[in-house]
């Protein structure tokens, strides 16, 4: 069967949401082999099994935390080119695509990137992706050697396949030190009890209408209430009333979940590009005329500091 | 030091756009401009220049004739020289494609830095400064919010989703900057003056040693196959807020089952 290879998107040894759904479509495909990189991987291996990988390539060597995604593409290009699998799929984050670039310009290989679908077609894989905003649906190939895709999160909702993997250590010759991009330091951003925003299956976010950091409080009380992760728009951003990496936009994070909540946001291209292909939209505004109201399956134009806590009010009623 | 600034021109992102029957982007029916990223890393470059008095700032950009536009707009912004390079043959190119006519033109320049945009606003790949890097045999600091060179080296400090992480690596070096690196000055009146005088060559594939097949789409490894409008979003259910607006709200949540 067509071994599939999935770079494990992982932090010390936890694997993330995007490669379970990279496995699962990598089923659709072939057989899964998944490659992780670090010091980890016996706490991994067990997630990735139950997720349909057959075989896990170890690398663990320093490299992989020292540099900057060289040793990912040191390992994919050598793993691929001695075990020739009809497809490699990366996580769609920059470093991601990078490596995935990297990998395919060695490999004399296509790239497709942000891919939001993968299946099989009768000559490889078929992707579609979105494009202009949203506003294009994009179906393509990989025309010559082994088609490398990216693939963003939310794709494929992840399936349980369980098998017991292989264990395969992989020693890697990497790269030179002068091509290398030395890590000097990392330092973790504390991890709040919501969802991951790109991984969410809802995303509340605030804007302009909010009007302060302090009122963010209001946005993140929806939020919790509906086991969501927070977001805003460049504007909030901008202004210094939530952090940049819950930026939703074309130049911030670019979601699609099941349902995405827009309170005191107008709608303005920059946001649309972040967030028009969730699923379900709802948008709260005062203003009647915000271009958000075009996207939204229902929209309240009013004051979010009425509805809002009006609404968490009434879903704790329903609950109770 | 020797810094290119790799510059894209591009449809305006809020107008409509559109894929031509070949499912390329259509670059005739919306007007384009200098990329908004790539504004940031013309910036970057300016800055380095205004704290090191050797430094001497060349733009470039692939693309058809009126891709000048981008170089005109840089050197309104600053810096000294351009290079457009500008063949038929480069139509329909991919990223691979692209990053190969860009190395080339880099290599024939000379260059200690190469600063890039940390993505175009039309193909959004954010992948041709990776593949620079590659090519050129360098190191490739990449998507860095704050950028300083010094002894020989570039150090940069990159915002992941869980970290921040502080990288670098030694010159010559491919750099990429986000939005978030700085903003970008606003061209002066004397700036857009000077910038007409300012020397802009223009190259073709033959100029770089470039054979037709490598780039366009003969050289491409993709294809699309469909390119489909989506059907805009229908309007959904919009009510004004009369005191039950939340109620109402709460009603159609829980009715799709996400409350």
């Amino acid at each position: 069967m067509a071994e599939i290879l999935v770079l494990v998107d992982h932090t010390e040894g936890v694997v993330r949401k995007p490669t379970l759904e990279l496995l699962t479509l990598a089923r659709r495909l072939g057989e899964p082999s998944a490659v992780f990189l670090g010091p980890d991987a016996d706490s991994a291996t067990e997630a990735l099994g139950r997720y349909g990988a057959h075989k896990v390539y170890v690398v663990d060597a320093p490299e992989v935390d020292e540099l900057l995604v060289t040793p990912a593409v040191d390992a994919l290009t050598q793993i691929a080119g001695s075990t020739r699998p009809a497809t490699i799929l990366l996580p769609s984050n920059p470093d991601g695509k990078e490596t995935a670039a990297r990998v395919a310009l060695r490999l004399e290989s296509g790239l497709i990137t942000d891919a939001v679908d993968v299946v099989a077609g009768a000559d490889g894989p078929v992707t579609e992706q979105s494009a202009f905003a949203a506003t294009y649906q994009v179906t393509a190939h990989v025309t010559r050697g082994i088609p490398v895709i990216t693939v963003k999160p939310n794709a494929a909702a992840p399936e349980p396949a369980p098998v017991t993997p292989e264990v395969v250590k992989w020693d890697v010759t990497f790269g030179p030190a002068s091509t290398a991009v030395k890590v000097l330091s990392r330092s973790p951003r504390e991890r709040g009890d919501r969802p991951e925003l790109t991984e969410a299956d809802i995303v509340v976010s605030g804007g302009r209408g909010v009007n302060g950091a302090e009122n963010f409080a209001v946005i993140e009380r929806v939020a919790d209430t509906l086991g969501a992760a927070v977001g805003a728009s460049r504007a909030a951003v901008d202004a210094g009333w939530y952090p940049h990496s819950h930026q939703v936009g074309q130049t911030g994070t670019q979601v699609s979940p099941q349902l995405y909540l827009a309170a005191g946001i107008s709608g303005a291209i920059q946001h649309r590009a972040g967030m028009q292909t969730s699923k379900t939209i709802v948008a709260v505004n005062k203003d009647q005329d915000a271009p958000i109201f075009e996207l939204a399956d229902y929209g309240v134009v009013g004051d979010l500091f009425q509805v809002l806590p009006q609404l968490v009010e009434e879903i704790e009623r329903r609950r109770s | 030091m020797k810094i290119v600034v790799c510059v894209k021109h591009v449809p305006d992102a809020t107008a409509d756009r559109t894929f031509t029957e070949e499912g390329s982007t259509d670059r005739e029916s919306v007007d384009s401009l200098l990329s908004e990223l790539d504004e940031y890393a013309v910036e970057q470059a300016l800055r380095i220049a205004e704290s090191d008095v050797d430094a001497e700032i060349s733009y470039l950009t692939v693309g058809p004739d009126d891709a000048k536009d981008a170089l005109r707009k840089a050197l309104a912004m600053g810096g000294d020289s351009a290079t457009h390079v500008s063949d038929e043959d480069i139509e329909g190119s991919d990223a691979f494609g692209t990053s190969l006519v860009l190395a080339r033109a880099i290599e024939r320049h000379g260059f200690d830095l190469v600063l890039c945009g940390m993505a175009s606003t039309d193909g959004t790949m954010g992948v041709v400064p990776a593949l620079l890097a590659e090519r050129l045999g360098v190191p490739a600091v990449t998507h860095v919010e704050e950028l300083t060179v010094e002894d020989g080296t570039v150090t940069g400090r990159r915002e992941g989703d869980s970290a921040t992480v502080r990288v670098q690596g030694a010159l010559p070096a491919v750099v990429s900057v986000t939005d978030r690196s700085g903003d970008a000055r606003y061209p002066s009146f004397k700036g857009i003056m000077a910038a007409k005088k300012k020397p802009l060559e223009t190259l073709d594939l033959a100029d770089l040693g470039i054979d037709a097949g490598q780039v366009g789409r003969a050289g491409a490894r993709s294809a699309v196959d469909t390119a489909t409008r989506r059907p805009p979003r229908s309007k959904g259910e919009i009510v004004a807020d009369d005191g039950t607006g939340g109620a109402g709200l709460a009603a159609f949540l829980t009715a799709r089952k996400f409350a």
